[in-house]
C-alpha cells in the first residue's frame, strides 16, 4: 500500500439526535499535505476534525491512519494533536510547562532542549516563565501550536486557530503556519470558514456543506472551475446565469439564456445537457461602452451600471441586465481606464474559455450573489 | 432595554471631558464602609480588646468581687499546661473531620458541577437543605442515629465491625462523624464553585495531549480546583476546631474538645481570665496553622 501515513476517512457519519452533522464522508488526506476543510458554521467541519482527534465518536464509518483503524481509540492514545479554536492553554501552568505537557505525559526525556527548540520555532524564546494570561492572543496561539507540534503528531489538526486574531496578525500567522508546516513536513488538517485563509495556506481544499464535501481540489482548480453553484459562490463570487443547453458545435457546448446564445468549451462544462448555469467570475467580466468595442471572439450581455464601488485595487460594478438580475464585474485599477458612471449603458463581455457550465435545478433563477444555502 | 439604550445615548456625549469628581463621589466608598465598619468595631473589635484584657486579669478575682488588671501572662501558661490535651484533641478531631469532608465532598462537588447537567440546582439545594434546621437539632438527631439500639449500631454489630456490646455513641468516632456531617456543606460549596468554573475544553486538550482521564484529573482538574480545596478545608477546619456541641452531645468528658473547656470556664466555673486566655490560644493556634497551610498550598487567590 502506498498510503503509509495517509489519513483516510471512510463513510464517516455523525448524528446528534435527528441532526446529521457529518454525512457519509469519505476522503483521503495524503501524508505531509496541508489540507483545509472549508465551510460555513454548522457544516460539520469541526465535528469531522473532532472525530479524527477522538473527541467525538463516529456514529458509523472509520478513521484510518496509515492503514490502521483509529476510530475507537481514546484521544490520548492517538498520534494526533489539535490546536483548539479557544487555544485551551492550561492557565495554571507557565508557557514552558504547557508546551512540555504532552512530552511529560509520554515520559519522553530531554524535555528542556525540545521545549526550547519548539519555542524558538514559534518565536517565543524567553517566554517560558510566563503564564498564558500574560500573553497576547497571537502569542497564545503560537503556544497552542508549539504545545501540539512538539509531540510530532502524525497529523496536526487546526480548528479555526486564527479566528480570534485581528486581520493583520491573522495574515502574519497564516504565513508563519505555512512556513512551519513546510519545515516540519507534517500532515496539517485545517478547519476554517475563511475561504481566503483556506486558499492561501492549503494545497488541497475541501468545501463542506451540510455534512458533505461539495468539491475537493487545489485552490486554483476550485476557484477556476467549481463543480457546484455552492462552491462557485462560497469560494469568491460568481455570476451564474440560468440557461439551457441548446446543442453542440465541435468542441463547444451551446447555451441559450434570455434569448441569447453563448458557447462554453466542453472541457469547462460540469453539465452538457438540460438546465445549466453559465458562470463567469466578476474579475473576468470586462465592460465596454457598446458591442462594437467588444474584442473578437468574446461573448457579451448588455446592461446598465446600477452601482459602482471603488475599493482601491479595483472598482466593483453592478450591471443590471435587461431581464432584471444584477451581475458583478471587477475592473482592475491597473490601467488608465476611466471610471464608468452609474446609469451608463454598457456591454459586459468575457472570453468563452473563462466561463464554466454547472448543472442547474430546473426553475432555479440566476445566482449572482453568494449563496447562503446550497441550490438543491 | 429601551430605557437602558436611551440612558446610554443620553449620557454618552456628557462623558467627554470627564467631569471632576464631586465631593460626594469621593466620600461614597467610605460611606459604604461605614455601617459594616461600625458593626465590626462595636461588636467585634471592642469585645476582642476586652477579652484580651480579661485574659490578663488576676485569676484570684471573681465576678462578685471584681477583677484586678495585673498583666497576668501566667494565665496563658496555666491554661495551656492544664488543658493541652484538649487542644491536641480539638486539632486532631477537626483535622480528621476535615479530611473526611474532603474525601466525601470532592467527588460530590465534582459530580454536581461536571456531571449533573439537569439536576444541578436540585442537588445544590439538597446540599444546603440541612441548614433549614438548627445545628443543635441536627446533632441531637445524630444522637438517635448513633444510639446503642439504633439501626446503625445494629448493622455494624451484625457485620462484625463492632463487637457484640460495641457502641458508637460516646466515642471519639461519634464526635468526628458528627463534625464531618455538620461541616460537610462548608466543604462542598467552595469546591463546587471552583469545579463549576472548570473549562471542559481544558480536559479535552489534556486528553489530546496524551493524558489519560486519571492523569488529566491529577494535572488539570485538581490543580485548578485548589482554591476551592483550600477555601473548603479552612471553612471546615476552623469552625470544627472550635466546636463544642458535637463533643457535648455525641461524646463524653473523655471526648471534650477545647470548646467545651472554654464553655465550662465561662459558664460553669466562672473563671473568666482562664476562659479568655484559652480563647486566645485557640485563635492563635488556628491562625498559625492556616497561615502555614495557605503558604504551602500556594494559592494566592485565597488570602
Amino acid at each position: 500500500m502506498a498510503d503509509k501515513g495517509d489519513l483516510r476517512l471512510v463513510n464517516l457519519t455523525k448524528r446528534f439526535g435527528v441532526f446529521t452533522a457529518v454525512d457519509d464522508l469519505s476522503l483521503t488526506i495524503p501524508q505531509g499535505g496541508f489540507f483545509a476543510l472549508l465551510g460555513a458554521s454548522g457544516c460539520g467541519k469541526t465535528t469531522t476534525l473532532r472525530m479524527v482527534a477522538g473527541l467525538e465518536e463516529p456514529t458509523s464509518g472509520k478513521v484510518l491512519l496509515g492503514g490502521s483503524d483509529i476510530s475507537r481509540l481514546r484521544p490520548y492514545k492517538r498520534p494526533v494533536n489539535t490546536v483548539f479554536q479557544s487555544y485551551a492553554l492550561f492557565p495554571h501552568l507557565d508557557v514552558f510547562e504547557n508546551v512540555a505537557f504532552g512530552l511529560r505525559r509520554r515520559g519522553v526525556g530531554d524535555i528542556r532542549a525540545q521545549v526550547e527548540r519548539m519555542l524558538a520555532l514559534v518565536q517565543l524564546e524567553g517566554y517560558g516563565k510566563r503564564r498564558p494570561a500574560q500573553l497576547s492572543g497571537g502569542q497564545q496561539q503560537r503556544v497552542a501550536l508549539a504545545r501540539a507540534l512538539i509531540n510530532h503528531p502524525r497529523v496536526l489538526l487546526l480548528d479555526e486557530p486564527l479566528g480570534a486574531l485581528d486581520l493583520k496578525l491573522r495574515r502574519q500567522m497564516q504565513i508563519e503556519l505555512k512556513r512551519i508546516q513546510t519545515e516540519v513536513g507534517l500532515t496539517f488538517v485545517h478547519v476554517t470558514h475563511d475561504q481566503e485563509e483556506a486558499m492561501t495556506m492549503a494545497d488541497t481544499v475541501a468545501v463542506m456543506n451540510a455534512g458533505r464535501i461539495e468539491q475537493l481540489g487545489a485552490p486554483a482548480e476550485l476557484y477556476e472551475f467549481p463543480s457546484t453553484p455552492f462552491v462557485a459562490n462560497f469560494l469568491g463570487q460568481s455570476n451564474l446565469l440560468a440557461g439551457e443547453v441548446s446543442g453542440r458545435s465541435g468542441q463547444d457546448i451551446l447555451v441559450s439564456a434570455y434569448g441569447s446564445r453563448f458557447s462554453v468549451p466542453a472541457g469547462r462544462c460540469r453539465a452538457v445537457d438540460g438546465d445549466v448555469y453559465l458562470g463567469v467570475r466578476p474579475e473576468k467580466l470586462h465592460l465596454a461602452p457598446n458591442s462594437d468595442s467588444v474584442p473578437a471572439g468574446h461573448q457579451w450581455v448588455t446592461g446598465v451600471v446600477s452601482d459602482s464601488s471603488y475599493v482601491g485595487v479595483s472598482t466593483q460594478y453592478l450591471v443590471r441586465t435587461p431581464w432584471g438580475t444584477e451581475i458583478s464585474a471587477f475592473a482592475s485599477n491597473a490601467g488608465v481606464l476611466a471610471q464608468v458612471p452609474v446609469g451608463a449603458q454598457v456591454v459586459a463581455y468575457w472570453r468563452p474559455d473563462h466561463a464554466f457550465l454547472l448543472s442547474r435545478q430546473a426553475g432555479a433563477g440566476d445566482a449572482t450573489q453568494p449563496l447562503l444555502e446550497p441550490v438543491p | 432595554m429601551s430605557v437602558v439604550g436611551h440612558l446610554g445615548t443620553a449620557v454618552g456625549p456628557h462623558e467627554t471631558p470627564p467631569p471632576p469628581p464631586r465631593r460626594g463621589r469621593r466620600l461614597l466608598p467610605y460611606l459604604l464602609l461605614l455601617p459594616g465598619g461600625l458593626w465590626l468595631t462595636i461588636f467585634f473589635a471592642v469585645p476582642a480588646v476586652q477579652l484580651a484584657a480579661t485574659s490578663l486579669y488576676d485569676p484570684s478575682g471573681s465576678l462578685q468581687d471584681g477583677y484586678a488588671m495585673t498583666w497576668e501572662f501566667g494565665n496563658y501558661a496555666d491554661a495551656l499546661s492544664a488543658y493541652w490535651p484538649h487542644f491536641v484533641r480539638s486539632l486532631i478531631y477537626a483535622g480528621i473531620a476535615t479530611v473526611l469532608c474532603l474525601l466525601l465532598g470532592y467527588p460530590l462537588a465534582y459530580a454536581i458541577a461536571q456531571k449533573a447537567t439537569r439536576f444541578k440546582n436540585l442537588m445544590l439545594v439538597c446540599v444546603i437543605a440541612p441548614f433549614f434546621t438548627s445545628f443543635l437539632v441536627r446533632t441531637l438527631a445524630w444522637k438517635t442515629i448513633l444510639s446503642d439500639n439504633g439501626w446503625v449500631v445494629g448493622v455494624l454489630r451484625d457485620v462484625g465491625i463492632l463487637g457484640a456490646d460495641g457502641r458508637l455513641l460516646a466515642t471519639s468516632a461519634a464526635v468526628v462523624l458528627g463534625l464531618t456531617y455538620n461541616f460537610l456543606p462548608f466543604m462542598v460549596l467552595p469546591l463546587y464553585a471552583s469545579l463549576d468554573r472548570l473549562d471542559g475544553r481544558l480536559l479535552e486538550a489534556a486528553s489530546d495531549l496524551y493524558a489519560s482521564p486519571l492523569r488529566a484529573f491529577a494535572k488539570v482538574t485538581l490543580p485548578l480546583s485548589m482554591p476551592g480545596v483550600v477555601a473548603g478545608t479552612l471553612l471546615t477546619f476552623i469552625p470544627a476546631a472550635g466546636d463544642y456541641i458535637n463533643a457535648e452531645l455525641l461524646g463524653t468528658p473523655n471526648q471534650y474538645m477545647i470548646g467545651n473547656v472554654i464553655d465550662s470556664a465561662f459558664l460553669v466555673r466562672l473563671d473568666y481570665p482562664q476562659a479568655a486566655a484559652l480563647s486566645f490560644i485557640l485563635m492563635a493556634a488556628i491562625l498559625a496553622m492556616v497561615f502555614v497551610y495557605v503558604k504551602r498550598a500556594g494559592t494566592d487567590e485565597v488570602l
